[in-house]
């Protein structure tokens, strides 16, 4: 067995192999980070908008409530065949990759959600009645004390779930999206032996995760320190 | 001929759906008196000052403001009234985030769109009157409590209120520590600022107030000059708060 996988290694780690699994990592990194990044933004327009105190009206709250609720407690691959058939069903020309986009985006929305909320709620109504009480506006009160007291608890879990949905692209392979584990699945049929197609991923999924991860460290502690006036 | 400045007429208030906390207190305030509002815990004397900068919704009753009625449903009006009250919390409350010289700017820059630079050079010396010269830079948490009570003194003032609310602003100090923060209260009395002063401190309120009102279950049971309220009492209440308040 080991000597077949040394023989492989030269001819797995060819041009057209290092290519195909280039597009494949570059499809990856799209799906995560830029699914993360739609989805935290979108996450934090719905804590905003929940929030009785910001500008939580009520329908709408109930619907973002309602919307954080689910989409949080849904496997991903559930999630993912259901934005899928939400595209056949609507009739509306979509490619995998945007399918497992939309996928990525709706579900980090939900978590990010909620980690703004706990956030938000980390900074105590004395801080508010303060702001209130000297008729800052609403955006104002967010913008120069709520958020600013409150990156601290939001960072930390943030890039963890970031870490996170950096693995739960891997299950886009299933509708067969050509990313990383999609790729090592078919370099696999192509007769390559498991053990090289699955430890290379392996190796560039931590190759990917772990500094995205050490970055979320630095942010924390950059955020810990204080502007000196 | 005094105008009445502030006046509050049959104010109740009530939240969560439980009685009133405020039950018809009316009020009338001259420019430039201070006004001792005491009575025992739950009385109902801080939810007057929350009352009048919009924290609560009074359930009824008229609040006139420089012979303006101010509507508390209304954006506009509330607006207009937090612009000339402003508030001392017991505990604080500076924004953990900013330097005392940040919090003491803040308002006057961002809500009111001053320059920053004459904003700053008056938050400065609002700083510098409080003694706090050499603080200017320190974050809430590197205070003592007295020191950000008076950087909260500080901040309020720079809003330029007419009307100055004190909500127990001495309550959560360690008692070396309110000598220092009566002292400002007193300084800003002999400049003839109008203040509320919700406050345990007896004989401060006596010293300093012009009128006494003193509050007990929601209820107004008493107004007049300190000497009055403190020495002839007439509601049996009252009677059995000074004196319970003598032999401490």
């Amino acid at each position: 067995m080991w000597e077949q996988l040394i023989e492989d290694v030269p001819r797995f780690f060819g041009f057209w192999n290092l290519m195909f699994l280039g597009q494949a990592l570059l499809n990856t990194l799209l799906l995560s980070y830029l699914g993360a990044a739609f989805g935290f933004a979108l996450g934090f327009c719905l804590a905003i908008g929940r929030h009785p105190r910001l500008y939580g009206i009520a329908p709408l709250r109930l619907l973002a409530t309602a919307y954080v609720e689910v989409f949080r407690r849904i496997p991903f691959l559930v999630k993912l065949m259901c934005v899928f058939f939400a595209f056949q069903l609507s009739g509306a020309q979509a490619s995998l990759f945007t399918v497992a986009l939309v996928t990525v985006v709706l579900s980090a929305a939900a978590f990010a959600a909620e980690i703004a909320r706990a956030g938000i709620e980390s900074v105590p109504a004395p801080q508010w009645n303060a702001a209130e009480a000297m008729n800052f506006s609403r955006w104002q009160m967010l913008s120069r004390i709520i958020a600013p007291q409150s990156w601290r608890v939001v960072v930390p879990p943030l890039f963890g779930y970031a870490v996170g949905f950096i693995k739960s692209t891997s299950i886009a392979s299933q509708i067969g999206v050509m990313e990383l584990t999609y790729a090592a699945k078919i370099l696999n049929t192509r007769g390559f032996s498991a053990l090289l197609c699955f430890g290379t991923i392996l190796v560039v999924y931590f190759l990917i995760c772990w500094p995205t991860k050490r970055f979320g460290e630095h942010l924390e502690t950059r955020l810990g320190q204080r502007p000196q006036a | 001929m005094g105008l009445t400045f502030l006046s509050i007429q049959g104010l109740s208030v009530s939240y969560g759906g439980k009685a009133d906390v405020l039950r018809d207190v009316s009020l009338d305030v001259q420019r430039g008196e201070v006004i001792g509002l005491i009575g025992p815990s739950g009385s109902g004397k801080s939810t007057i000052l929350r009352t009048l900068v919009g924290l609560l919704k009074p359930r009824s009753g008229t609040v006139t403001l420089d012979g303006q009625v101010v509507d508390y449903t209304s954006r506009a009006s509330l607006r207009g009234a937090r612009d000339r009250f402003a508030i001392v919390f017991q505990q604080y409350n500076l924004f953990q985030n900013m330097t005392a010289l940040r919090n003491v700017a803040i308002a006057p820059t961002l809500v009111k769109k001053r320059a920053k630079a004459d904003v700053e050079a008056e938050a400065r010396a609002l700083l510098a009157r409080v003694g706090l010269a050499e603080k200017v830079n320190a974050y809430p948490d590197e205070l003592s409590g007295g020191q950000q009570q008076r950087v909260a003194i500080a901040r309020a003032l720079a809003l330029k209120p007419d009307i100055l609310l004190l909500d127990e602003v001495t309550a959560a100090l360690d008692p070396e520590l309110v000598g220092e923060v009566l002292d400002t209260i007193r300084a800003l009395q002999r400049d003839g600022m109008t203040m509320l002063i919700v406050s345990h401190e007896m004989a401060f309120i006596r010293e300093v107030a012009s009128r006494v009102a003193f509050l007990d279950q929601g209820l107004i049971v008493e107004t007049g000059p300190p000497a009055e309220v403190f020495d002839q009492p007439r509601s049996p209440r009252l009677k059995e708060f000074t004196s319970r308040i003598l032999r401490h």
